[in-house]
């Protein structure tokens, strides 16, 4: 491995351990606090309500977002925390938001399931499966009317190639050659559902390809592999070719939500997972350089920890928040 | 008589009914694994996935081949997880399910039952907490059914599955875990209210969830010395004329609340038809105009607590 390809392997493996801590904070502030599942929501926890885990798929976000600017936008799904912190968010807003404080990237109002920080071209996590495509793919077109030279990731799981905005969103973004990145972060569950066993044909690279929408798979725990397909399509839609798909492979570690238990699945199949674990893969590369990574691990944790002392200091919205940013004409006149 | 939850109460009378009628069949996401309520657990096991029939995530999809398979024979359940998702189906409800007996001449019948839990879900967010119920009370060809027991699960399902022509069915997420006392012989007429409390001073109508926050404050008013008759309407379309206007005849005022959005919502229908019916005073206690915010501060303001409620019966009838 040259030095160039090192450096960028280990600015990639910060990226993931930056997630995974944060991923991993969540969790332990989570714990018992969503109705389904066989679990009743106990209100003490300080992240409240379905928290989806990007664990185990850190890679994913972390190789796609290292090609897009701070200008670019990107679209999310209820999986989002991932994509957020590796487009460029603050990870002390983001615990706020997750902890549903004042101090959060969307003021408390939408909590992990529609994190968004604006600031950084991230649009938006998405409570709909496959509502963030089209969004995408409207963002492309302005950025294509205005000539502003962005491009957009849109990411969405493996589930949402069945909803029909995948369809009319890949189909509207060929017809006119958007500047978009589809990212399918293909993680083989679908809530309960083994996706495969609920998709036909050979699923999103060739829905795309049937569509006239070039698409490249690759292993989504290899973030060289993931980052280097990326850095290629790109680099392709930035030159004006319109839309590609990248269909990324990985595997959700975790039950759907955090207090999913998942026994609906062979636990060997969890454990195969783990083995292929993205930040493991990484780090054993990074060891045959002589690079250890402990430190990296340790500074990300610091600074989740902080993130998480952040959240927690900070203040509730007051309930006169609830009637605010609703709208302006009409505002006022909720009863 | 047997102790139920309301999710185990419609997955028995889903059952029942399963049994009883080889054209009853189940659709949706996630319930071969039982759904993630619970609410069609061990029915795949029994009935097999050819009456259990697992779906991708497709809802338009799965309410048009609901549709389709209603014109054609079947009986099919389907379930939307919550009636916000159901939004991305609403074509196939609203211009395909309610239309197409009327449309057609009477050639075809819709008998599907569509299952759209509403209510606010504990720190669910603006996208998973909606209460839709007027939309759908609004569409001429649709019965609207909202339980809010685990008797009236029971009871109320098996009616909406006998019943011919389409039934958007809304559960509440927060009553799955609820338990109760089901007879699972019980039977229940669509379009029947039921008087929940007796008392003298002011009717006071609700549904679904809610119907449990009106009934806390009726016991607040009978401290206070205001007998309140707590009405449950079970059904909103067709509702109960006679058993609402029957009781606000008797107490002189009324009162209807709800946990959907005030502005606009079907409160607002039985309210007018009571004071057009009787000339008595009325009152509406619903959610402010906002979207449930996340932070419990937000989502405090988007409920509708029995205070609210026992302030506008005090008004009705000073106490
Ligand atoms: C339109 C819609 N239908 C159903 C759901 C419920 N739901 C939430 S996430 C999910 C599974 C999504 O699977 P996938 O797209 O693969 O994403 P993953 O959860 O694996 O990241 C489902 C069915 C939803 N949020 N929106
Ligand atoms: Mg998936």
């Amino acid at each position: 491995m040259n030095n160039d390809k090192a450096d960028r392997l280990l600015t990639l493996y910060r990226t993931m351990a930056r997630i995974r801590a944060f991923e991993n904070a969540a969790e332990e502030a989570s714990r018992g606090c969503v109705a389904a599942f066989g679990s009743s929501v106990t209100g003490t926890a300080s992240v409240r309500g379905p928290l989806h885990l990007s664990t185990g798929q850190e890679a994913v976000a972390a190789g796609v977002c290292a090609c897009l600017d701070k200008s670019d936008y990107l679209t999310s799904t209820h999986r989002g925390h991932g994509h957020t912190l590796a487009k460029g968010a603050d990870t002390t807003a983001m615990m706020g938001e997750l902890f549903g404080r004042a101090t959060g990237t969307n003021h408390g109002k939408g909590g992990s399931m529609h994190i968004a920080d604006f600031s950084v071209g991230m649009l938006g996590a998405n409570g709909v499966v496959a509502a963030g495509i089209p969004i995408a793919v409207g963002a492309a077109h302005s950025a294509k009317i205005r000539g502003s030279g962005q491009i957009v990731a849109c990411f969405f799981g493996d589930g949402a190639i069945n909803r029909g905005p995948f369809l009319e969103g890949l189909n509207w973004a060929k017809v006119y050659e958007l500047p978009v990145l589809f990212v399918c972060e293909d993680n083989r569950y679908s809530a309960t559902t083994a996706t495969q066993t609920m998709t036909a044909g050979a699923g999103a690279a060739a829905r795309a390809e049937s569509l006239g929408i070039p698409a490249v798979s690759v292993d989504g725990n290899d973030v060289l592999a993931v980052h280097e397909a990326a850095v290629q399509l790109v680099a392709e839609i930035r030159a004006g070719f319109g839309p590609r798909l990248l269909h990324a492979v990985t595997y959700r570690v975790k039950g759907h939500v955090s207090v999913d238990p998942a026994a609906y699945r062979d636990p060997g199949e969890v454990e195969a997972a783990l083995a292929s674990d993205p930040l493991r893969l990484a780090a054993t590369r990074l060891a045959a350089l002589g690079i250890d990574v402990a430190a990296i691990d340790a500074e990300a944790k610091a600074e989740i920890d902080a993130a998480v002392a952040a959240a927690l200091a900070a203040p509730y919205p007051p309930p006169e928040a609830a009637f605010t940013d609703i709208q302006d004409t009409g505002a006022g006149q909720w009863q | 008589m047997a102790v139920m939850s309301y999710a185990q109460a419609a997955c028995n009378a889903l059952a029942s009914a399963m049994r009883a009628d080889p054209a009853v069949v189940a659709l949706g996401e996630d319930i071969g694994r039982g759904g993630i309520f619970g609410q069609y657990a061990g029915l795949q096991q029994e009935f097999g996935p050819e009456r259990v029939i697992d779906a991708p995530i497709s809802e338009a999809a799965i309410m048009g081949a609901a549709v389709g398979m209603a014109l054609t024979g079947m009986k099919p359940v389907v379930e939307m997880r919550v009636a916000d998702f159901a939004l991305c189906a609403i074509d196939e409800i609203v211009n395909q399910a309610a239309k197409n007996r009327y449309m057609f001449g009477g050639q075809g019948r819709v008998p599907l039952v569509a299952r759209l839990p509403i209510g606010i879900w504990a720190a669910s967010a603006a996208q998973h907490s909606q209460s839709f119920e007027a939309w759908f009370a609004h569409i001429p060809g649709l019965v609207v059914v909202a339980p809010a027991t685990p008797a009236d699960n029971h009871a109320l399902l098996t009616a909406a599955l006998a019943c011919g022509d389409p039934v958007i069915y809304m559960e509440h997420k927060m009553l799955w875990g609820m338990t109760g006392e089901v007879d699972t012989t019980a039977t229940a007429k669509l379009g029947k209210a039921e008087i929940v409390r007796p008392g003298h001073d002011v009717t006071l109508v609700s549904w679904s969830k809610q119907v449990h926050v009106a009934l806390e404050a009726a016991q607040l008013a009978e401290a206070k010395g205001l007998s309140v008759e707590v009405i449950d309407l079970r059904t909103l379309w067709p509702w109960d004329r006679a058993t609402v206007l029957g009781s606000a005849a008797r107490t002189g005022r009324a009162l209807v609340t709800h946990e959907a959005v005030q502005a606009a919502g079907f409160g607002a229908e039985i309210a007018a038809t009571i004071a057009e019916e009787l000339g008595i005073p009325v009152k509406r206690v619903g959610a402010p105009r906002i979207p449930v915010g996340y932070a419990p501060t937000l989502e405090a303001a988007a409920h509708v607590p029995a205070a609210r409620i026992l302030d506008a019966l005090c008004k009705l009838k000073p106490c």
